[in-house]
């Protein structure tokens, strides 16, 4: 694919979406910044606007290449993951981001921390939110090493280094610069390119076979067998693969409405009304991207073939990049490599944004200076500097895992999103008798369980694709750990509550539910009138 | 001072909305919805999730042409997904929205 692609047109097209961004960043981004300003942008993005920012938050590479390559090469069982990450948005929508939006200020913690000891759960949902994010972030970081190598042809160890290097930096710009207004716009900016680049290959593909979408499938069946059409050719091998499946199943829909940079979007509109239509906007476009992604993996699977994708650098991460190729040549392949990089710039934005405000928010300013005035003034100053250093470190995390296969890192943040999140997030929402007790059980439970499970699997240890393929201390079959650790974390919820000796803050329960279901007392966009 | 907490409502005032009538409506409405709908397309995906898991040989049936009972189930999921959002946002909009409206302005709590 080297001989064929063009390096330097590929760095010149994403070039100009670094330009493009930056002059946007600097634009929108002017003047002194309050908290509420750096945090939400004022609030005062639209329903729309942030619907397509949070699918540009949430379409992260591995959905675009990853899901894609899963379904050139798997065939449907690549489709089974499309399903589950949208299904969870139902969650978020019925369940989650109206209540979020009217009780909280800036963070998930807020939320968390309504009606309980402000102190240890604010301090358990930080850490939980710190450790979610920092996975997410390592494997974005990790993910564009690999994808230099894949679409310029950098393969030396320096070369991607440096190219790490430049994404942290420009990251750090745009939450330094932009705050989450500059980040949201490079967010919009990037959605629009990643879904007009996969329409325009999704009707190409489709118009090689006369819009024929059964002439499609035949022709992938062809080339890949009959399974590339059924379930299982992944995950159907043995009935231990299949439970993982589930697992996994399970931790798609419960995560999503527990990832904090996803619930902190809910902050950046002025309303409660304005966050459902965020919502529904982002439910029409991510079903709808996840939609093309069928198509282009089995266009893949038709045009370019299983054996070609696998034998490739990247495997089944270069399905995209070689349809690309196939499709429209060097210069459609430069403007899919652009987008792939553009989309890791925004993702890894919006998390740097969500993990400084936690830090500099939760642990800074309300658990150290326990909301002393002189801290709710330097709270942005803190969260900058977090930024920087949030940014440092996952370059180092992206250069040191360098060449390592992490993709299972986001398996990960999902895991402990549903596990350590949303059980905590619902019983605060809807159980009037949950306790301080019962949060922090169930946080620290559901983190500590999916940790310790993740590292005696076969992740880490006793299988030939692990991290330590040498070393076997591995003792939990499954790859997922959300089917033992998510019903574990609820439970835990509800033990922790039923068995704690301090009764729920009745006054601040009936606070917090006017407060979410009516809207009233929420914060209102800057400077629009109560 | 944006992050100043200004506001005077107390206790009492979120107590006296807490049991009005309209806001045990309101409650009462927003579960009746979200629960059921929450439990019921759970189920739905769970049993999708379950059928793509172990039963292959029916998933594999084609229906026509080469689009096989698991395509047309996974395609089914994105329809029911589309169509419960949309069934929500209208409820939301027609149901939730005036009753919480209707709160809001017949209590003081939206003035500082």
């Amino acid at each position: 694919m080297k001989a064929e692609s063009s390096p330097v047109l590929n760095i010149g097209i994403f070039a100009v979406f670094v330009v493009i961004t930056l002059v946007v960043v600097f634009r929108v981004s002017r003047g002194p910044k309050t908290a509420t300003d750096f945090f939400t942008a004022g609030r005062a993005f639209t329903g729309r606007q942030n619907g397509i920012a949070i699918a540009g938050d949430y379409l992260s590479a591995a959905a675009f290449l990853g899901i894609t390559g899963a379904i050139a090469v798997y065939g449907y069982d690549g489709f089974l993951y499309s399903i589950g990450f949208l299904v969870a948005w139902l969650v978020a929508l019925l369940l989650v981001a109206e209540l979020l939006r009217n009780t909280g200020r800036f963070t998930m913690a807020d939320v968390l921390s309504f009606r309980m000891e402000q102190g240890p759960v604010r301090t358990a949902a930080a850490i939980s939110t710190l450790a979610v994010t920092f996975f997410y972030l390592l494997a974005q970081m990790n993910g564009a090493g690999g994808l230099v190598a894949l679409l310029l042809g950098v393969t030396g160890e320096v070369g991607q280094a440096v190219v790490v290097s430049v994404v942290g930096v420009l990251m750090i710009v745009y939450v330094l610069v932009g705050g989450m207004k500059g980040t949201t716009w490079v967010q919009i900016i990037k959605a629009v390119m990643l879904i007009a680049g996969a329409l325009v290959m999704c009707a190409w593909v489709l118009a090689r076979y006369d819009f024929d979408f059964s002439a499609l499938l035949g022709r992938a069946a062809d080339r890949g067998g009959d399974a590339m059409l059924a379930p299982g050719k992944q995950y159907g091998a043995t009935s231990l693969s299949r439970v993982d499946f589930l697992s996994l199943g399970l931790t798609l829909v419960l995560g999503t409405a527990g990832l904090p940079h996803v619930l902190m979007r809910f902050y950046t509109v002025p309303s409660a009304r304005e966050a459902r239509r965020s919502v529904l906007w982002a439910i029409g476009l991510i079903g709808g991207f996840l939609l093309m992604t069928t198509v282009l993996g089995y266009g893949a699977a038709a045009l370019v073939g299983a054996d070609r994708i696998t034998s490739a650098p990247g495997k089944a991460n270069s399905a995209v990049p070689l349809l690309a190729l196939e499709l429209g040549g060097p210069v459609l392949l430069g403007l899919i490599a652009a987008v792939a990089f553009a989309t890791i710039l925004a993702v890894v934005a919006g998390l740097t944004i969500t993990a400084s405000a936690s830090f500099a928010h939760d642990v800074y300013l309300n658990v150290v200076k326990k909301n002393s005035p002189a801290a709710v003034a330097s709270q942005v100053k803190v969260a900058r500097w977090a930024a920087v250093l949030i940014g440092l470190v996952s370059i180092a995390g992206g250069i040191a895992t360098n060449g390592q296969n992490v993709a299972f890192l986001v398996a990960l943040a999902f895991a402990v999103a549903a596990s350590a999140n949303l059980p905590t997030i619902l019983f605060s929402l809807f159980w009037k008798r949950f306790t301080t007790a019962g949060a922090l059980w169930s946080i620290y439970g559901g983190l500590g369980t999916t940790l310790v499970l993740i590292v005696f699997s076969p992740v880490v240890s006793g299988a030939t694709t692990s991290i330590l393929p040498a070393a076997d201390f591995s003792w939990f079959p499954l790859s997922n750990p959300g089917l033992v650790s998510i019903p574990l974390s609820f439970l835990l919820g509800y033990l922790g509550t039923v068995l704690s000796t301090e009764p729920a803050d009745h006054a601040k329960y009936v606070e917090m539910e006017v407060r979410a279901l009516t809207g009233a007392g929420a914060e209102r966009a800057t400077g629009e009138p109560a | 001072m944006d992050d100043a907490v200004t506001t005077t409502t107390t206790a009492a005032d979120w107590g006296a909305v807490h049991s009005r009538p309209d806001f045990a409506e309101l409650r009462r409405a927003q579960r009746r919805f979200a629960f059921p709908v929450a439990a019921l397309f759970l189920a739905w995906y769970l049993l999708y999730v379950l059928l793509a898991d172990f039963a292959h040989g029916f998933m594999a049936t084609k229906l026509f042409g080469n689009v096989t009972t698991g395509l047309v189930l996974g395609l089914l999921q994105f329809v029911s997904t589309f169509a419960i959002a949309g069934l929500y946002s209208r409820y939301a909009n027609n149901t939730l929205d005036p009753l919480a409206e209707r709160i809001r302005s017949r209590t003081e709590l939206d003035r500082p």
